[in-house]
């Protein structure tokens, strides 16, 4: 153990108690990796405080001996965010785990960031309201770990993505500072660092309180599952749903390989043979759904569908989003390892990118399973490989890669939700020229002058960029004095 | 006007203000002139780069640049029977959209769909050191990078030039019908908070000091099952009157004093402050007519979790918006500097300090 590891350890020791400061490899393993645990790190020390206090003076120490601080919430993120530093501390903020308060007349609750996703809607469900945004991790992800990755969720087209769906946060600067974003009104004076905030994936502060927003539980929520023999077919039903005026709360598709997987898993009675199926589902008042489910049976019949199905009741409902919801761990017993993307595209992109994908599947041998969030254009494919077979974790990698260059070539993003993380940060070199990576990291240094929060993850260097050989596509633009200044 | 592409005319005048150290006076429309600080510097006239370049509807998206006239975007939605979800006021016939952005603007709709900067998608810009920048995108949902796009709303153009403007569209509701009723103020807070909580097609509120009126949109079935669980009377010709209200063109707008604009909780009980008011967005947007000092009604809107705006005066005070605390005012700052380290974007519209 060096003299400088000890020395952080014993300070931190004076702010915090004994337990809540995990320094041997046993008892930092569990946060060796977050929810792409392809990458592994031990960071040099785990620190799990229960007070704001006790976060602004691990940030303030941090600050003054400059030990980079990645922060972490219940570690479900998927694009390696949380993955720890080696020369860094791990902030666990599991701790935060109180709802300060529901106030139903204003329908906001508070609370502290490591409160479950889920636990918000539960909390509130006897006032009849619940809190919009629901990604597949809901059961465990936190509210600290959704703001600052803007988590989405199937039902974002209709009630958009965490960003739509919060007031305010306190955060903690890099210098220990407490400072408000947002206020308990719909606007705040000055610039919107709420905004700005949300979705910095831990580079420009530290979480600590959260309010949200909350929704009145809609009347009735039903849902519709179709069949189609082509996907292009089923995604040209998508726009066709749109364009008749049409906000469904949630529009969802799923590929053949998908379909198999989910149903071998929770047999939710999906038809096996098609090549894609849709599941559009309609919330609002009773005779409002009613009326719709008509209108978009219509339409998904017009489209071309092989079969279209409405659930029956409640409980079929359920079964059908639970096959989707859980279509990546449907997609995990059937292979050992799978790796997930998140490119989101213009949906009438869908066809080429689709092709593209299904050719390069074929040239890497390796499967793809396409979950994908119709509606909104966020494609899951999840790429099957087998992390024991030397060399294809990395083919995998460099497949995924393409997928997402693929996803800006088309008008696209390397994330719809995700986040860029360690996972994607090469791919930013492709979505993003250089000054605008530059202009990045003078927002961060805004925040975060010595660069000590979350370092080297979400904005890549200029220098990394050159060296992962993508600034060269950009026009030629890329020059040696730009480098230099980094 | 016809559509034309001037960005590097207006890159070339940023990069040489820059290099001069000169302020620049950003221009669109200038028909908000009333908003904001009085400020001095070199005119950058933006309403020439105009023109749509992008509209897909079954997409939901419009990209346009951003000196493009917003009722041209709205005719162009129209077309295709969507809408602008955070209806924007307009505040005259020249109103572009990159002001509209640059301001935040948005109207009676936002409680229930969200205001300008929720529906932003992405936006290309100058920054201060003269390079054009592209954000965000034309996708819905985009993580890729701090969200630059959605903090030009409402910074005034402070931080770079508006170039294009990706922003998200609504359908048209199939039906939308207006239900007056008379109370007090207490009891129209009360009553929008009770509708609140159930799920009612409300897409706008206003009290105007005798009545509530609340605006009903949605598929007809929706909202003639929400008409008769609300009750009150159908107002007639009902979209001039929202119109007027988002264009602050209704009587109660006639007023010589000076005009206030309060963003509180909405569940703020009314504000024992002296002139008369009007209700928006539930109770959370307040207008004020009033002579009582800055000070005074800047302390109340804190008080309840909120902040005050010197909307429109004849003598405006120094600090026209909720002045920042020290350590959010020297964030701000090192913002502005990010993006404008010369300080030549409209410096002192929104602070002095910025």
């Amino acid at each position: 153990m060096s003299i400088e590891r000890n020395q952080l350890i014993q300070s931190l020791l004076q702010i915090l108690p004994e337990k809540s400061v995990l320094h041997t490899p046993e008892d930092m393993h569990p946060y060796e990796c977050d929810g792409l645990s392809a990458y592994r790190k031990l960071p040099l020390v785990v620190v799990l405080p229960t007070t704001v206090e006790q976060v602004q003076d691990i940030l303030r120490l941090c600050h003054s001996l400059e030990v980079p601080v990645v922060a972490r919430g219940a570690g479900t993120g998927l694009s390696g965010g949380a993955l720890p530093n080696e020369q860094g501390v791990l902030l666990g903020l599991g701790k935060f785990k109180q709802i300060l308060e529901i106030n139903a007349e204003q329908r906001t609750a508070r609370v502290q960031p490591g409160v479950r996703n889920l636990a918000i809607s539960q909390a509130v469900d006897s006032l009849g309201l619940y809190y919009a945004p629901d990604p597949s991790s809901q059961i465990a992800c936190t509210i600290g770990g959704n703001v600052a990755e803007n988590s989405g969720g199937v039902h974002c087209l209709k009630y958009g993505l965490t960003v739509h769906n919060i007031q305010q946060v306190k955060i903690v600067t890099m210098e220990g500072d407490l400072l408000t974003l947002g206020n308990s009104g719909l606007d705040s004076a000055g610039y919107d660092l709420l905004a700005l905030f949300t979705g910095s994936e831990g580079l420009l502060g530290v979480i600590v309180e959260v309010t949200v927003k909350l929704l009145p539980k809609p009347e009735r929520a039903q849902v519709v599952l179709a069949a189609f023999d082509d996907v292009v077919k089923a995604g040209a039903a998508v726009g066709n749903i749109i364009a008749a005026g049409i906000i469904p709360a949630g529009l969802e598709m799923m590929d053949k390989l998908a379909i198999k997987a989910a149903e071998d898993f929770v047999h939710a009675g999906y038809p096996v043979d098609a090549a894609a199926i849709l599941l559009c589902e309609l919330d609002g008042t009773n005779a409002e759904v009613s009326e719709y489910i008509l209108r978009v049976r219509d339409i998904l019949n017009q489209s071309g569908a092989t079969e279209v199905r409405t659930a029956k009741d409640e409980q079929e409902r359920m079964i059908f989003w639970k096959g989707r919801k859980s279509a990546f761990p449907a997609v995990g017993r059937i292979s050992p390892d799978y790796y997930c993307m998140d490119g989101t595209i213009p949906r009438k992109q869908l066809p080429r990118v689709l092709e593209t994908m299904d050719k390069w599947s074929k040239e890497y041998n390796l499967p793809v399973a396409n979950v994908f969030h119709a509606g909104d254009g966020n494609l899951h494919p999840l790429i099957l490989y087998d992390a024991n077979k030397p060399g294809e974790l990395e083919r995998t990698e460099e497949f995924g890669g393409r997928i997402l260059e693929l996803c800006v070539e088309v008008g696209g993003t390397i994330t719809g939700e995700h986040g860029v993380g360690m996972e994607k940060i090469n791919q930013m070199c492709v979505q993003f020229q250089p000054a605008e990576l530059e202009q990045f990291h003078a927002v961060k240094h805004a925040f975060d002058e010595r660069g000590l929060l979350n370092p080297g993850k979400a904005v890549p260097t200029l220098h990394r960029c050159a060296e992962f050989g993508a600034m060269h596509v950009h026009h030629g633009k890329l020059s040696h004095p730009e480098l230099e200044r980094f | 006007m016809r559509d034309q592409d001037i960005s590097h005319n207006l890159q070339q005048q940023v990069i040489d203000a820059a290099t001069s150290k000169r302020a620049l006076h950003i221009v669109g429309g200038n028909n908000k002139s009333f908003y904001g600080r009085n400020i001095s510097g070199g005119v950058l006239n933006v309403a020439e780069h105009r023109g749509i370049l992008n509209h897909e509807p079954t997409e939901l998206v419009i990209t346009a640049r951003a000196g493009t006239p917003l009722q041209a975007i709205e005719d162009q939605l129209s077309k295709h029977h969507q809408i602008l979800g955070f209806e924007p006021p307009h505040f005259g016939n020249t109103a572009t959209l990159g002001g509209t952005i640059a301001c935040n603007f948005s109207g009676p709709r936002r409680a229930a769909a969200g205001s300008a900067r929720d529906f932003m998608l992405g936006c290309k810009i100058i920054n201060g050191k003269g390079e054009m920048l592209s954000f965000g995108g034309e996708v819905m949902k985009n993580v890729a990078g701090f969200d630059v796009s959605r903090l030009m709303c409402g910074a005034l153009g402070t931080l770079g030039v508006l170039l294009e403007i990706s922003v998200r569209v609504l359908p048209r509701p199939e039906l939308e019908l207006t239900l007056s009723q008379e109370m007090d103020a207490a009891h129209a807070l009360a009553k929008l908070h009770a509708l609140g909580r159930q799920a009612l097609p409300i897409s706008a509120s206003v009290f105007d000091g005798l009545n509530l009126h609340i605006r009903l949109s949605g598929s007809a079935a929706a909202v003639n099952a929400a008409k008769a669980a609300i009750g009150g009377e159908q107002m007639q010709y009902d979209a001039v009157f929202w119109q007027q209200l988002r264009e602050q063109q209704l009587p109660f707008f006639k007023h010589s004093q000076t005009l206030w604009r309060i963003s509180v909780a909405s569940n703020t009980p009314p504000l024992n402050l002296p002139g008369s008011w009007l209700y928006e967005w539930d109770g959370a947007q307040r207008w004020l007519f009033s002579d009582a000092p800055a000070d005074v009604i800047r302390n109340v809107a804190a008080l309840h979790g909120g902040h005050a705006v010197c909307f429109r005066a004849q003598h405006k005070p120094d600090q026209v918006f909720h002045p920042l605390e020290s350590g959010m005012l020297k964030l701000q700052q090192k913002i502005k500097h990010a993006f404008d380290p010369a300080g030549i974007f409209n410096p002192g519209m929104m602070y002095t300090e910025i």
